[in-house]
């Protein structure tokens, strides 16, 4: 388990750094910009009520060196204390998140899960039948992985809401149902999440099928691949083989993978008037809406690393090396 | 990702030095040259664009918005002069394609064509100075950290996992929204993009270099006397070249989708943001989406600038598939289909646990030891 205690000593590092810079950067970047931000706020319909908070939440008038402002700053963190937003009726940003929050994990979950299980396996089979008819799905899948999501998601909606009307354009369920477990409101949020996570799983599936397929064909070349097929395994089970040790290097980049899916999903719920955190972190952009911003990013920092860390203790499970080595 | 560090560390390449033999050998494949292809097509667009575009973009000329009756066409269409007729909202519909506006027009009454046309440099020059920027800082920090070893690489390294770790989205748009001229310089929010972008380069090209530091000919240079800065520079730099052209069209690929993100936000500028920013992609989708246009079929306004971000990043992505091959040869498998390896008499079987590599009738032969593949490859 030394492994583990190592990944979460690097991601509290991280958490660490992203936290630390979203608190400096309004502070020292040259040209105040947070002068800027109070100007911004006024124009944008902050009351003088809210141009006080606001000096107050940056530190105008706030005469404590930086570094105690700094040390408040992780207290009021720890009490879950992310300040207050200006724009959405004064209300706390960790009542606001925990509102938008629950919407983001329930898509973003199934859309990555998905996604990851569709892109691998398409991946194997893609490596396994190299030079068959199929290799037209590479550059496909390329064409895919150029796509920004936000036109993927635009096409989408042109497509399946407008001209065939199979799902519904917007929003996360039908606001004429009230909130509860009846069936139809369960259903509405099913039928609502589709098209959103069909655009992840199109768009993030691609980087994962190419992964695979190029990490499937360089393991196919390897001796034990060569041994079992020797021994006389059938070629299923050869393939199980392979692509039981092609998976890992997947699984230990995904990383990198749930960050485009981050990115991704804040698009696409920006175009779908989705109601989770990355339609909040946009809505509190264009309304220059700081304190908003900055827990937003915050919270988005921290959930990407749960997920990584999530990824670890997989990977810790899967592949016996990272167990040992650590 | 179409690369990943595992798949790169054993370098199946021969090294070979600047000064050696060919310095580098130029890979010839259909991606290669069709993503070549779009990306000079884009080039030539980016230098001459606003020269040839046939109007300003900032032109908003009320005769090139229709207005028609929201009851059916026809209606009210001789009242429409008094104002407003009488029972009807008239609705104020864009241009289609014509021969005076190739791609219609904007809701807003603008040429769509001369749009894209000044879009497309500072698109692409946001793009490229973030490829630059990002990759230079990579092989600054992954070289170092592989060559350098201990301490220094664990710093190093640190730092850019925490990069790796920390999504990047968010912070291009806290970033963006904090730094003063992000919203109207190309080079500030090419700078900031490239800081979001280095750290994957870093990580491979770090790899890369951990499996020179220890080969022959770089320990033969370090006992004949050369200087560490020397050895870096000119024994492994030059074998890290396809990687860190990958390096680089990876990062281009990633910054083309930040800026484009950024300024569908509206956080990227734009000609209507009060100090002016420069036109580009992102910003024309974002006047699409504001106007709510994907929904009412104008499909001339949004489709174009959604498929040359489409284009450039397929054909950055093409390049990028082709060096890949070109430095791994396994993933070149598909030297000759089926159909030709049958019509040239080889019995032709993707097996598994064997690099088909077709060296001519009957010959194969392993990828590393060289041997024409029929790829434009020659044998050393």
């Amino acid at each position: 388990m030394r492994f583990i205690v190592r990944r979460v000593g690097f991601y509290v590092i991280a958490a660490w750094t992203a936290i630390t810079v979203s608190f400096f950067l309004p502070r020292m970047v040259p040209g105040n910009p947070v002068a800027g931000i109070i100007a911004n706020a006024s124009i944008h319909g902050c009351n003088p009520y809210c141009v006080k908070a606001l000096e107050l939440e940056f530190g105008v008038f706030n005469h404590n060196a930086l570094i105690v402002q700094y040390l408040q700053y992780w207290g009021n963190l720890f009490h879950g204390n992310l300040g207050v937003s200006y724009f959405e009726g004064s209300q706390p940003v960790s009542t606001l998140v925990a509102a938008y929050l629950p919407w983001t994990l329930g898509l973003l979950g199934v859309a990555t899960v998905l996604s990851f299980l569709l892109g691998t396996t398409i991946g194997i089979f893609l490596g396994w039948r190299r030079g068959s008819r199929l290799d037209w799905v590479v550059p496909g899948a390329t064409f895919f992985q150029a796509i920004p999501y936000f036109f993927l998601a635009m096409v989408l909606i042109e497509l399946f809401a407008t001209t065939f009307k199979w799902f519904p354009p917007q929003y996360g369920y039908d606001i004429t149902l009230s909130p509860g477990w009846s069936l139809g409101y369960i259903g509405s949020i099913i039928d609502h999440a589709i098209l959103p996570a069909c655009t992840i799983i199109l768009a993030s599936a691609a980087g994962f099928i190419l992964g695979m397929r190029n990490q499937m064909l360089t393991t196919m070349d390897e001796d034990f691949v060569l041994v079992a097929r020797a021994k006389g395994l059938p070629s299923r089970r050869v393939v199980w083989y392979a692509a039981r040790n092609a998976i890992l290097p997947s699984v230990s980049n995904f990383s990198i993978a749930i960050s485009l899916v981050v990115a991704g999903q804040i698009l696409v719920e920006v175009i779908f008037n989705y109601p989770g955190i990355g339609y909040l972190l946009y809505k509190a952009v264009i309304n220059h809406d700081y304190p908003l911003v900055q827990g937003v990013f915050v919270v988005i920092v921290l959930v990407v690393l749960a997920a990584n860390l999530i990824a670890d203790v997989v990977y810790a499970f899967i592949d016996p090396r990272a167990r040992q080595e650590a | 990702m179409t690369t990943d560090v595992t798949t790169l560390a054993p370098g199946p390449e021969p090294p070979f030095t600047a000064r050696g033999s060919r310095a580098i050998r130029f890979p010839r494949s259909p991606k290669i040259i069709v993503g070549l292809v779009i990306l000079a097509v884009f080039a030539v667009l980016a230098i001459i664009g606003p020269v040839i575009s046939p109007y300003n973009p900032n032109e908003i000329n009320q005769s090139w918005v229709k207005i028609t009756c929201q009851q059916g066409p026809g209606l009210c269409i001789g009242e429409i002069k008094n104002g407003i007729p009488g029972g009807y909202v008239p609705l104020e519909v864009p241009l289609p394609p014509s021969s005076s506006h190739w791609l219609g027009t904007t809701l807003l009454g603008q040429d769509v064509w001369s749009e894209l046309l000044n879009s497309t440099r500072p698109t692409l020059v946001v793009a490229f100075l973030a490829g630059l920027v990002a990759t230079a800082l990579a092989i600054l920090v992954g070289v170092s950290a592989g060559y350098l070893g201990g301490n220094a690489d664990e710093g190093l390294s640190l730092l850019s996992n925490v990069f790796l770790a920390i999504p990047g989205l968010p912070l291009l748009i806290v970033l963006a929204s904090y730094v003063p001229g992000a919203d109207t310089s190309v080079i500030v929010i090419g700078l900031i993009v490239a800081l979001t972008g280095w750290a994957w380069g870093s990580r491979v090209l770090r790899a890369q270099t951990l499996s020179l530091r220890n080969r022959d000919f770089v320990e033969a240079a370090r006992v004949s006397g050369e200087g560490r800065l020397r050895i870096i520079l000119a024994e492994v730099m030059p074998n890290l070249l396809p990687i860190i052209a990958s390096s680089f069209l990876f990062v281009t690929l990633y910054s083309i989708g930040a800026y484009v993100t950024l300024a569908f936000l509206g956080l990227g500028g734009g000609p209507t943001s009060s100090p002016a920013g420069p036109w580009n992609w992102g910003i024309m989708l974002q006047q699409v989406f504001d106007n709510n246009a994907v929904n009412t079929g104008y499909w001339w306004w949004w489709l174009p600038p959604g498929i040359c971000i489409a284009l450039v990043g397929t054909s950055l992505a093409l390049l990028n598939f082709g060096i890949d091959e070109f430095i791994n040869p396994r993933l070149r498998a598909v030297g000759l289909t089926r159909k030709a390896a049958r019509k040239a008499g080889i019995s032709f079987r993707a097996t598994l646990g064997f690099t088909p590599v077709m060296g001519g009738k009957n010959a194969p032969v392993s990828p590393v030891s060289g041997g024409n593949d029929g790829r434009g490859r020659s044998a050393r």
